[in-house]
């Protein structure tokens, strides 16, 4: 499954981030996205439930679900 | 010789506290031929005396630049940058906290292969989380020294200036690592590992963040509690600035009083009392507000709270074609488009850029605080509505409003037209919550009182003076109509009347096109010249007798959307890098001020009925 379909306050563990248009692969890595790490959903935008705030190990990061479709995780 | 040192480091690492501890707050922008450069510069002496030449370049995660101002950064570490050398030293800045996540661009700088320094900063404050690191697994693996640095207070810098003096002794070139190169994934995989080594103890996200968070990031709670931090903070500035400015009113008019007694009415007296002291001085008065909207700026900005609103505002701004990234060059604007058109950098999408930079001077910045106050305590009674709020503080209010909602309207219909594109990614990191450092917070508010006061120095002073003199001479004028002033006004009259523009309005646009606050200065030397008043207050008086309700509210809605700033229009034209974006923007405002400005005349003529 992937991090725009988790359910909110489950952790889970990131098991791959996929490549896509505008270089989103190295986005997700420099901004701090790795294998193994944990990510969690802890809030949701206001409207339409976007963007989506992640905590990753003891980073949060605010991202769409658009962006969050190339994060691979396992629960 | 003096050594060159890059402080880089991801956004919010503290960076630019640690710049400002060093150098003392005293940094100059550097500018290089050819790119607008928002790299800080400022000196420090190490304790064995080498001079250090500190660089504080805009925040990366890592060597991919996308946004223009990474690419600034990045540029000027691999030398690319025409007329800058390469730094002799990094000093690569990593929040402490945030180590496991962060700890890979540290390893990706490292294959630039200049020699480098890591500092594991606001030890104190990951510590206080609970979070141990051993640093000496860090400088075994790294094979570089390892500092650490503490948010608050001198003495954290003191452990990091021995190592950096020890590091020149044993010759700063021993501390340069062959480049070795590897992939982002595989440097990631070796980054982790050595954290999970490094990281003796770690502990869940810090306990206030995660309460405040849980309100300030609700779905409902949340904008509530962005709408009211907002009004406050608009509340707030007319409030508390209201005995200062009072008291500098008061001031001022005494000054130009005790003049007129000194010096008589002779010429120079009245220049000095008329066109200097009055035109100058009903500018200056409103220094307060200016102190008290930047205030807030700063301290939304440094708590960490001001990604929270860029959070919960995406969605709305994605709507109207911008991204979430553009909410906070768009609140810097209240205080600055200038400033806050330079913050668009952060938006790595061209196109959505130039949306944001266009609609910035929509944003209502601080120099029409001194009009907007001028005009409502002149036209609007002091009166409070539903028991509490003041009519005044409501009708600034409604100003800010009109501003903000044309700035989506406007966006919204340039993405459909000029700057079409496909919405670009958005990823944030959303800080700690932080006490915003005061070194930083005076820093912050100096420069931007300073800058107030050199404008009403030199641009404001000299337009007071020409304007003092085109309304006094010919001395054979009877009246404003015959002096030079007024012939130039009188030109312009025909344009402006329409809108219900007076011909004292038309002649305080002119300099008014300069600056926003000018045109109060003006207003005040010419209805001097005309009525030998001097302050504000009495101007408020003159305009309540020589406008009509329907001419002023026409007035505030024009200064809603005007383009009246050079140096806004020359900012874009920087930032754009061409002269066609800020014609545009000038004529697509000129031309929203003139039927705002229209209407509002027309409809509130209807409605009053005169």
């Amino acid at each position: 499954m992937f991090l725009s379909d988790l359910e909110k306050n489950k952790v889970a563990r990131i098991s791959n981030i996929l490549d896509g248009e505008f270089s989103i692969n190295a986005k997700l890595r420099e901004v701090g996205f790795a294998e193994g790490d944990e990510v969690e959903i802890i809030a949701y935008g206001p409207v339409a439930k976007t963007p989506i705030c992640v905590r990753l190990n003891r980073t949060m990061i605010a991202l769409r679900p658009n962006e969050a479709k190339y994060i691979e995780v396992e629960l | 010789m003096s050594l060159k040192a890059a402080l880089i480091g991801a956004p919010n690492c503290g960076k630019s506290t640690l710049f400002n501890g060093l150098t003392g707050g005293k940094a100059k922008t550097a500018n290089y031929a050819g790119v607008t450069v928002e790299a800080k510069k400022g000196h420090f002496t190490t304790p064995k005396g080498q001079e250090i030449e500190l660089y504080d370049l805009p925040g990366i995660y890592g060597l991919t630049a996308r946004s223009s101002d990474e690419k600034v950064a990045i540029n000027m570490l691999e030398g690319q940058m025409k007329g800058v050398d390469k730094p002799d030293l990094v000093l690569v800045v990593i929040d402490a906290a945030n180590l496991r996540t962060h700890l890979h661009s540290a390893l990706q700088l490292r294959e630039l292969g200049i020699p480098m320094m890591l500092i594991l900063n606001m030890i104190d404050l990951a510590e206080r989380d609970g979070i141990e690191i051993d640093t000496t697994i860090l400088e075994k693996e790294l094979r570089i020294p390892v500092v650490t640095s503490r948010a608050t207070r001198q003495g954290g810098r003191e452990n990091f200036l021995n190592r950096l003096d020890s590091l020149i002794d044993d010759g700063i070139e021993n501390a340069k690592i062959a480049p070795e190169h590897h992939n982002l994934s595989e440097l990631q995989k070796s980054a982790r590992s050595l954290a999970a080594r490094a990281i003796v103890k770690e502990a869940l996200i810090n306990k206030t963040t995660r309460i405040i968070d849980s309100v300030a990031l609700h779905p409902i709670f949340g904008p509530i509690m962005l709408a009211v931090v907002l009004f406050l903070m608009f509340q707030a500035v007319f409030s508390w600035a209201t005995f200062p400015v009072d008291f500098l009113d008061g001031a001022v008019s005494s000054l130009a009083d005790f003049v007129r007694a000194k010096v008589g009415h002779t010429i120079w007296g009245e220049l000095l009392a008329d066109g200097i002291i009055a035109g100058v001085g009903s500018v200056i008065v409103f220094l307060p507000l200016i102190v008290i909207l930047f205030a807030f700026i700063l301290v939304l900005e440094a708590s960490g709270y001001m990604t929270r609103a860029a959070f919960l505002m995406d969605e709305i701004m994605l709507r109207a074609g911008l991204n979430g990234r553009a909410f906070i060059p768009l609140l810097s604007s209240f205080a600055c488009a200038v400033p806050g058109i330079m913050s668009t950098r952060v938006i790595e999408h061209e196109r959505d850029r130039i949306t944001t930079i266009l609609i910035a001077p929509l944003m209502t910045c601080s120099a029409r605080l001194p009009v907007y106050t001028l005009i409502i305590a002149a036209f609007i009674p002091n009166v409070k509505v539903f028991g509490f709020v003041g009519l005044q503080g409501l009708v600034m209010f409604g100003l800010y409003l009109a501003g903000v909602i044309s700035a989506f309207v406007v966006a919204f219909i340039l993405k459909k037209t000029v700057t079409q594109g496909a919405p670009q990614a958005f990823i944030l990191e959303l800080p700690t919550y932080k006490l915003p450092n005061w070194r930083d917070f005076y820093v912050g508010i100096i420069g931007a009182a300073t800058s107030f006061l050199r404008r009403a120095g030199t641009v404001i002073l000299q337009v007071s003076v020409i304007l003092w003199i085109l309304a006094k001479f010919p001395l054979s004028a009877t009246s404003l109509r015959e002096s030079y002033a007024g012939k130039i006004g009188a030109f312009l009259e025909p344009a402006l009347k329409p809108i219900g523009f007076n011909i004292e309005i038309a002649i305080a646009l002119i300099p008014g096109m300069a600056a926003r606050e000018v045109a109060v200065g003006a207003l005040g030397t010419i209805y001097s010249v005309q009525g030998g008043e001097s302050n504000t207050q009495g101007l408020a008086h003159i305009l309540q007798n020589a406008w009509s309700l329907p001419t002023a509210l026409a007035f505030l809605a024009w200064y809603v959307f005007a383009p009246q700033c050079f140096a806004t229009l020359a900012t874009i034209r920087r930032e754009t890098n061409s002269a066609k974006w800020a014609i545009f923007a000038f004529l697509y405002l000129l031309g929203i001020a003139y039927i705002a400005a229209g209407l509002t005349y027309h409809i509130s003529r209807l409605i009053i009925g005169n």
